[in-house]
């Protein structure tokens, strides 16, 4: 209705078909539910095959978005919702922002279903696995590519289902059916933020739709703008692990790895920074929520590399290391205009090494028997040698070894941190630094404790290297490890490429020279790898946790009380509350009616008796209040 | 086609069908319910029918019929639809069949010392109830309309009193009586329209379109109001009014519940809109912000007792107040937009909810228990059933992609421009719908087999299911008691003693298959494509919005830049 269509040029060709890219993957998954055991021999690679049928759409229409004028392609596709003043018509919007992240969802998408081929060989439930995964991705990308927040809160609570169904897909085991159920919680608690965002939007502005929306959010007061800002942050808080809704993620990795490495790592848990970056007109016309932002990221950051240096479950260390990565990423597009671009790029770079390091930690759980504690893991290098390069690569390219890829987007993150001036510029900036120190103090523990040192192998475990269609993705995820960053920020320039989504890329004068900025934190990276060899690496590692360790590791290690936190606040008192209302019900409102009842009745206590009574004095109440209504309405007219 | 008149024939082919049912001889059940059955598909084809005659675009009643009933009180056997009442009547049409199709093997609870009862009368009761529940929508004369309002009681007291589980005479009394109750309330403002209408048009009369004309004094208005307010409250339980459901709910045969929460309860909130709005506006006006307090409470109230509830019936009753309490607020938020989405919610409910306690019905069939704490990895041994489970699950928690989504978004997005406090404590009501319906399905169908999946191989442990459920609640499915698990003699426990055995579940029969179908496949098409079902019963919306002086355009939004979101609470 109000709303201000960017594209006026008809779409043709190609960029028409683009509604091609969800469908394919949700056509797999339905055939997969609805087919049954028939799909069981073959329905693994109609999976993998409609994700790469979705990369290869993509991929053809991000060409041809760049033979266009401005970029940007909104389709409409069917009237979703039509009554009153609310029009929502389901479309989509196909411009630079939505283009990576479809080809980085498809495309990292299609190499975790290739591995999982070989990852679920085994296992009775493949073809529900396959089935759940090209649900993911269906929705993952009806969550960037829909060009209204309505679009987008389908594919919102879409991928939330996913996610549930993947990290219970072994739900025979209670740690995590529970998980999966956490999961879910925690998110609707953001959701509630997304909806309320949109509802705020719809009563200010008369729209959801991104045009429409984007083109009058000028016209609002300050303080709504804020509290849109605000609730929006909330929604991207938990769908992307960030404090104070972070207690989740690390419990998701009771999912099947192949899941952690696609949901929890690479795409579904950087859909807030994509929500936050694709509101960047909401964001520009409020600092304070801005600020609020970065507050948020800077925090997480730190809370997840903390926590991560005091597991041995490698996953888990994993999964705090993604939290606090996503930090770094809140932390960017908190920054606003300068950070926009450095923050998607950190986010793609981020897809593949993490997705990477999650498919070597599959390969060597696959070798040891699915075990995850990597005080019995040692000694792996020779073994796993595939694993082990590429792991290592994946593991250089995170803690930013020069010229890898985080080394590219951590730093320019880092940097426009300082640029921002102030004490808040240099606190920020020195916390990006010290996080980069503690995370490579936690990813060389990680290392040492499983690729180097004696082995500590349980009794009767033989690793062996995982099969081709497991190595495989790892090693092309590899190349995107060590070529991403140089690719995204020096190469091709992101920013550049981002330009009709988010302006004109700034030259920001640097307060402090990059090459100074790119010293300090390599030999603060240096130093936190150096640590953790003098704790890890040249000594031996106990097969079982200390036990007697001083409260800062307590702490780390339960991921500074997040789980105590919300037991104690919203767990215990909710369980209180609901034994209350239910005694209350019962007694009191049911209670109060029965007796009501009865005392209508003439005091029986039995009702049966009670009916007779009960009907009598009814009938006479209804004469009564006949009567009554009836002088009254006379009463009154007369 | 407009001819015929679809609604009479609507009402008179069930009846009919019922006692045609009722005359059999007790022993003819089997084809007692294919009777039913073929009764009810014929039914379904009217409302089809119905609505293929009626023109969304056209007059606001149509496919009208009236013959002069009791001349002397002005009272006409008078019917006629507008789009929220044809709906219902698809509903009713979708809805019949398909709990027929889940009551097909159901047997009553055996009766001590007498002999077992007949499922015949279950069948008859059924088909004279759905006659009754047609014209109850259809009726547009407000006595005719009372009439079917209160003879609807009499054959869901029968199928709850003769046909449910262990507690079924009080759930029975409990449901007749409140609903009586609410009822002759009803009818003294019913009396009192007459009144008033025969001292301003100088005749009284009982038909809504001429009352919908009436000039009533705001303050008899109020009195009058009470009045309806307070049947359609008990009806569509509104907190403090609901408890009655919980118990008629758990205790109903699975039909039964599917019909009470499903349709009949839809009486409430669809006399809301039909009878509350239009013919007292300064009253409905005046008297929202109670209403609205009432509705938002149960949200949250109804929702954190679902999540307390070990009895799976109970739960779904629980869960279908708060619902009802999102279907309030819709309603007495006067916006476009928040009453589409009302209406809907009263559609998708039925189709959720409704497959929600066939489920769980299938599931009690399988265990013969009510009690939540009695299952555990159910979805192991039966997958299919657990998918339909999560499914109706999700709808109950109105996922995107699910119907009840649309209207629950609806409703949300619609109240909010007008009473943004109010919509924000309904929205938290998001995460305990999550909670309540995720808790259940973990508990029933995650995790390793425990309770009626284990069977002790010595048949030592005699720890019956039933057991299990002491107290107040009862524990046997009511009439749905008929285990289907092929456990000749063997005893279930609930731990698992060392000699523990997994005992075979089966999963979805051919028939049970059938039965979910048309529910699953309503669910999704109607979350992903709901238009046509808005545009039939935006006209009749925006026609109850112009009656209560609100612009049928729909809520219109504060001018951009005005600081306040325009909220009057």
């Amino acid at each position: 209705m109000n709303e201000v269509v960017p594209a006026s040029v008809p779409v043709d060709g190609l960029l028409s078909v683009a509604w091609l890219v969800i469908v394919l993957p949700l056509a797999g998954a339905a055939l997969l539910l609805l087919g049954g055991r028939r799909t069981d021999r073959w329905g693994h690679l109609l999976a993998t095959g409609t994700v790469v049928a979705a990369f290869a759409v993509a991929l053809a229409c991000t060409l041809a978005l760049t033979e266009r004028a401005g970029r940007t392609v909104s389709l409409d596709l069917f009237t979703f919702i039509d009554t009153g003043n609310l029009d929502v018509t389901a479309g989509l919007l196909f411009d630079p922002l939505s283009a990576v992240f479809a080809l980085l969802i498809t495309g990292v998408g299609a190499l975790i279903h290739v591995y999982s081929i070989g990852y679920m060989a085994h296992d009775p439930g493949r073809r529900r696995f396959f089935a759940y995964l090209n649900l993911f991705v269906a929705a993952m990308l009806l969550l960037v590519l829909g060009n209204s927040y309505v679009a987008l809160y389908v594919g919102w609570e879409g991928v939330g289902l996913a996610s549930y169904l993947l990290i219970a897909f072994w739900h025979t085991r209670p740690a995590a059916a529970t998980a999966a159920k956490k999961a879910f919680l925690m998110n609707r608690v953001g959701d509630v933020g997304l909806a309320l965002a949109i509802f705020l939007m719809f009563a200010q502005l008369g729209t959801t739709s991104y045009a429409g929306v984007f083109g009058s959010v000028g016209l609002l007061a300050g303080g709504t703008v804020t509290a849109i800002g605000l609730l929006l942050l909330l929604g991207a808080c938990g769908k992307s692990g960030q404090f104070p809704l972070q207690a989740w993620l690390p419990d998701a990795m009771e999912g099947p790895t192949p899941v952690s490495a696609l949901i929890h790592a690479a795409t579904m848990v950087t859909a807030g920074v994509y929500l936050i970056a694709r509101s960047a007109p909401v964001y520009d016309a409020t600092p304070t929520a801005r600020t609020v932002v970065l507050a948020v990221g800077a925090v997480t950051l730190l809370i997840g590399a903390i926590a991560g240096c005091a597991h041995d479950d490698i996953k888990k260390v994993l999964a705090y290391s993604t939290v606090s990565q996503i930090g770094y990423m809140f932390l960017a597009v908190g920054l606003g205009p300068v950070g926009y671009a450095a923050a998607i790029a950190h986010l793609l770079a981020h897809g593949f090494f993490k997705a990477g390091l999650f498919l070597g930690a599959g390969s060597v759980m696959h070798a040891m028997d699915d075990s995850v504690d990597m005080r019995r893991f040692g000694g792996l290098a020779r073994k796993l040698p595939i694993t082990f390069v590429t792991f290592g690569l994946g593991y250089l390219a995170l803690i930013g070894f020069p010229f890898l890829s985080g080394w590219w987007t951590k730093d320019a993150i880092i940097e426009v941190a300082l640029d921002r001036g102030g004490w808040s510029g240099w606190v920020l900036g020195g916390v990006a630094v010290l996080g980069a120190g503690l995370t490579a103090f936690y990813m060389t523990r990680l290392m040492l404790m499983t690729f180097f040192g004696r082995p500590r192998w349980e009794e009767g475990v033989h690793p062996h290297e995982a099969p081709a269609s497991m190595t495989a993705p790892m090693v092309l995820l590899a190349f995107g490890s060590v070529a991403a960053g140089f690719l995204l920020v020096a190469a091709f320039p992101l920013s550049g490429w981002l330009e009709p989504v988010f302006g004109e890329p700034e030259e920001a004068a640097h307060l402090v020279s990059p090459l100074v900025v790119s010293i300090v934190v390599t030999v603060v990276v240096a130093l936190g790898a150096l640590t953790a060899w003098l704790f890890v690496g040249r000594r031996e590692v106990p097969t079982t946790a200390p036990a007697r360790v001083s409260p800062v590791v307590t702490a780390a290690r339960r991921g500074l009380y997040a789980d105590t936190i919300n037991e104690s606040l919203v767990m215990r008192p909710g369980v209180w509350l609901t034994r209350a209302l239910v005694w209350l019900d019962a007694r009191g409102v049911d209670g109060a009616v029965n007796g009501a009842a009865a005392a209508l009745g003439g005091g029986s206590a039995r009702l049966g008796r009670a009916q007779t009574g009960f009907v009598r004095s009814y009938a006479l109440g209804i004469l009564g209040g006949a009567v009554l209504v009836a002088g009254a309405l006379v009463a009154v007219t007369a | 086609m407009t001819d015929v008149p679809w609604l009479v024939l609507m009402i008179v082919v069930p009846a009919v069908g019922a006692a045609v049912v009722a005359a059999l001889p007790a022993a003819r059940e089997a084809l007692a319910r294919q009777l039913a059955l073929a009764v009810s598909l014929l039914v379904l084809l009217l409302a089809v029918l119905t609505t293929v005659a009626f023109d969304p675009g056209g007059e606001r009643f149509q496919l009208t019929t009236s013959v002069a009933w009791i001349p002397d009180f002005g009272v006409d056997f008078a019917l006629g639809v507008d789009g929220i009442a044809l709906s219902m009547l698809l509903l009713i049409g979708v809805l019949v069949p398909v709990v027929v199709g889940a009551s097909w093997r159901d047997t009553p609870l055996p009766r001590p010392g007498r002999p077992a009862r007949s499922m015949t009368a279950f069948w008859a009761w059924l088909l004279l109830l759905e006659s009754l529940m047609v014209g109850v929508f259809a009726a547009t004369d407000v006595f005719l309309f009372y009439v079917f309002f209160e003879a609807m009681l009499v054959p869901m007291y029968f199928l709850i009193g003769s046909f449910g589980g262990e507690n079924r005479q009080y759930a029975a009394v409990k449901f007749f009586l409140y609903s009586l109750l609410g009822g002759l309330v009803m009818l003294a403002s019913v009396i009192g329209l007459y009144v008033v209408s025969n001292s301003q048009l100088g005749e009284g009369t009982f038909a809504f379109d001429a009352l919908r004309q009436l000039e009533i004094d705001p303050n008899v208005q109020k009195l009058l109001f009470a009045g309806f307010f307070l049947a359609f409250a008990i009806k569509a339980p509104l907190v403090p009014f609901h408890t009655w459901l919980p118990d008629s709910g758990a205790e109903a045969p699975i039909g039964g519940a599917v019909l009470l929460v499903g349709v009949l309860d839809k009486v409430g909130t669809f006399g809301f809109l039909r009878y509350c709005l239009p013919l007292f506006p300064d009253a409905s006006r005046d008297l929202a912000p109670w209403v609205l307090v009432l509705a938002v409470a149960g949200i949250i109230y109804a929702a954190l007792l679902a999540v307390g509830q070990s009895d799976m019936k109970r739960l779904v009753s629980y869960t279908s107040i708060a619902h009802f309490g999102f279907i309030a607020l819709g309603i007495f938020a006067f916006t476009t937009e928040a009453a589409t989405g009302a209406v809907l919610y009263m559609v998708n409910h039925g189709i959720a909810t409704g497959l929600l306690f066939i489920v769980v019905g299938m599931v009690i069939a399988r265990g013969g228990s009510r009690q939540i704490r009695d299952y555990g990895g159910l979805a192991a041994k039966a997958p299919l059933l657990a998918g339909v489970f999560l499914l109706a699950g999700l709808a109950s928690l109105a996922l995107p992609g699910t119907n009840s989504f649309v209207s629950e978004f609806l409703v949300l997005i619609g109240a909010f421009p007008t009473r943004p406090v109010f919509t924000i404590i309904a929205t938290v009501g998001i995460v305990l719908a999550a909670l309540y319906v995720l808790l259940m399905y973990q508990r029933v169908m995650h995790g390793p087999p425990r309770g009626v999946l284990l069977v002790d191989e010595d048949g030592a442990g005699d720890h019956d299911p039933a057991d299990h459920g002491a107290g107040d609640h009862g524990a046997g499915g009511g009439a749905t008691a008929v285990p289907e698990r092929g456990a000749g003699g063997a005893t279930a426990v609930l731990e698992a003693p060392a000699r523990a055995r997994v005992l075979a579940v089966r999963d979805l029969s051919g028939r049970e298959i059938a039965v979910v179908t048309p529910l699953v496949a309503l669910i999704l098409v109607l979350g992903v494509y709901p238009q046509p079902l808005i545009d039939l019963v935006s006209p009749a919306v925006e026609a109850t919005m112009s009656d209560i002086g609100v612009d049928p355009g729909g809520s219109t939004p504060a001018a951009p830049g005005s600081t306040g979101t325009g909220g009057t609470d």
